[in-house]
């Protein structure tokens, strides 16, 4: 069952009302323009063991994104298709109010957004992960763990996702003739078929309940987030397509406010992807 | 979603669906308000074959004190899928899928309710799918704030909602099963139609933004359609009070 949430982090109240009238004067707490997103960093193939892997830092929130890529057998309705599993995890670690356990549903939440956001608009072309038809294909699984939360995991996650697939290699498999068996080849890889980057691109909705203002900030920090009432997610691919949204929080977004939410996400993405560009080609000179 | 099956017509050069609807075309929509004798609000509501029952009971006290909140009432929503809804069995264990629509549909509810006149209760909201033919969420969404209503529980406006798909290129409002399934698009919408307010609203597949613009104000239309059919239904339930 889901239940309004009864164990979020709190905020002084004197905090509060600081960043109410910050914004009423046009900026934020952490002197960010409203359209300004946190300095992302990124580090690639951190974990030995996994296909590929990025740790991504949005401001002071921190993802670590493993791929792992095995061998499995397709579904029946998809014999020529390999398979994406996204799951996500908070860990303990965190923030004081995530508990160990099963991923609750916010850790559901944020893993099929981030599932959605990459499959319908075919980002990872699932036709060229097929080993042997309808017997044998490559499984991706995207594994978010949430390791330090400071606000907006979703575009955090997006992108330490993006990055990690864009550093993933898959062995190179060759298959016995005689015997039907797939044969691992050692130390040749090829990349993940990646056809589309897609990023998500987030807001924050606060409402200032004295003067009815609203405003939306770009990448919320966590007090922007725990003040706000709802977030909008927009995911896009780099060709500007929306490839999923997610209204997400307690309150509701007027109509009218759509064009500037549009406004404000398409540009977000766009920032992102350069980021994104920037951090591959220094790695790369690196 | 997704499922690339060809020699699949979804619509017609002019414009006809599988099912011989218009693009902007309803199914048809049955609601039926106060139905169960023990939940506080209950109502049951059909677009076309997808059939879901809610029940509301509360504000009521949780038990548990700690899934209180001092300054309002704490909403429990359950979406869940009876095992005979889908074609293959469905588990009776809730889905990813389950749990993520539990709280959007929450969330879609939160925004009407007057959660503050009721500190330290809990207002427990079910959302079953009887049968499953497409936009069982926005079905769901609406059915629910019917059950809120009819338990007299205060709100500033009803909850509508539907979803628009994209088949062939062409914009559709209110997808069935097989639109959706074999579509390029589900986008679910929910709003307090008064007020102009999205309270839900989620894009699974692949739009452009003018497709995006379109496709919002085509679930406009199609939620103050139903908002009408929503008022309708209350109103008939205290008509026949009134009779007997």
């Amino acid at each position: 069952m889901s239940m309004t949430p009864t164990n979020l982090p709190i905020i002084p109240k004197i905090r509060k009302n600081a960043i109410l009238t910050l914004l009423t004067k046009g900026s934020r707490i952490d002197e960010r323009s409203f359209d300004e997103h946190r300095i992302i960093n990124a580090e690639v193939n951190v974990i030995p063991n996994a296909n590929g892997s990025a740790l991504v830092r949005l401001g002071h929130t921190k993802i670590l994104t493993g791929v792992k890529a095995e061998i499995g057998t397709p579904f029946p309705d998809t014999p020529d298709e390999g398979n994406l599993i996204v799951n996500a995890e908070f860990l303990p670690h965190a923030s004081p109010v995530f508990e160990p356990g099963p991923p609750d549903e916010r850790a559901v939440e944020l893993a099929r957004i981030i599932d959605r956001s990459l499959r319908d608009v075919r980002a990872i072309d699932l036709n060229k992960l097929v080993i042997i038809p309808s017997k044998k294909v490559w499984n991706i699984f995207i594994d978010i763990y949430v390791i330090d939360y400071d606000g907006n995991m979703i575009d955090a996650s997006s992108i330490a996702a993006l990055i990690a697939l864009m550093n993933t290699r898959i062995p190179l498999v060759s298959i016995d003739q005689s015997t039907n068996e797939i044969i691992i080849q050692k130390d040749s890889y090829q990349p993940v078929p990646l056809s589309k980057k897609v990023v998500t691109a987030t807001l924050a909705k606060i409402t200032d309940e004295n003067t009815g203002s609203r405003y939306y900030l770009t990448d919320p920090s966590l007090e922007e987030e725990i003040i706000s009432d709802t977030l909008i997610t927009i995911a896009y691919s780099e060709d500007g397509l929306l490839t999923g949204i997610q209204k997400s929080g307690i309150s509701s977004i007027p109509r009218e406010d759509i064009p500037k939410i549009l406004e404000l996400t398409r540009k977000l993405a766009m920032k992102y992807f350069d980021r994104v560009k920037e951090i591959s080609s220094t790695l790369l000179s690196g | 979603m997704g499922v690339h099956k060809p020699n699949i017509k979804l619509i017609t050069e002019d414009g006809v669906r599988i099912d011989g609807r218009r693009p902007d075309q309803l199914r048809p929509v049955k609601m039926e308000v106060g139905l169960l004798k023990n939940a506080d609000g209950s109502a049951y509501v059909e677009y076309g074959n997808t059939k879901i029952l809610a029940a509301v009971y509360g504000p009521r006290d949780p038990g548990a004190k700690h899934m209180v909140l001092p300054n309002r009432a704490v909403l429990r929503c359950r979406y869940h899928m009876a095992p005979f809804s889908t074609h293959e069995r469905k588990s009776p264990a809730p889905s990813r899928r389950e749990i993520e629509l539990s709280k959007v549909i929450r969330e879609a509810l939160e925004p009407a309710v007057l959660v503050e006149n009721f500190p330290r209760t809990v207002i427990d909201i079910f959302i079953e799918v009887l049968n499953a033919d497409g936009g069982t969420r926005t079905a769901g969404v609406t059915a629910a704030s019917l059950a809120l209503a009819d338990a007299g529980i205060p709100m500033r406006d009803l909850v509508a909602g539907v979803a628009v798909g994209k088949v062939q290129g062409v914009l559709i409002l209110d997808e069935n099963e097989q639109e959706d399934m074999y579509g390029e698009a589900d986008m679910p919408v929910a709003m307090m139609p008064s007020y102009r307010e999205i309270t839900l609203l989620q894009l699974n597949g692949v739009l452009t933004e003018e497709e995006f613009n379109r496709a919002l104000e085509m679930a406009m239309e199609g939620i103050m359609k139903i908002y009408s059919i929503q008022k309708e239904a209350l109103k008939k339930k205290y008509a026949e009070i009134e009779e007997a």
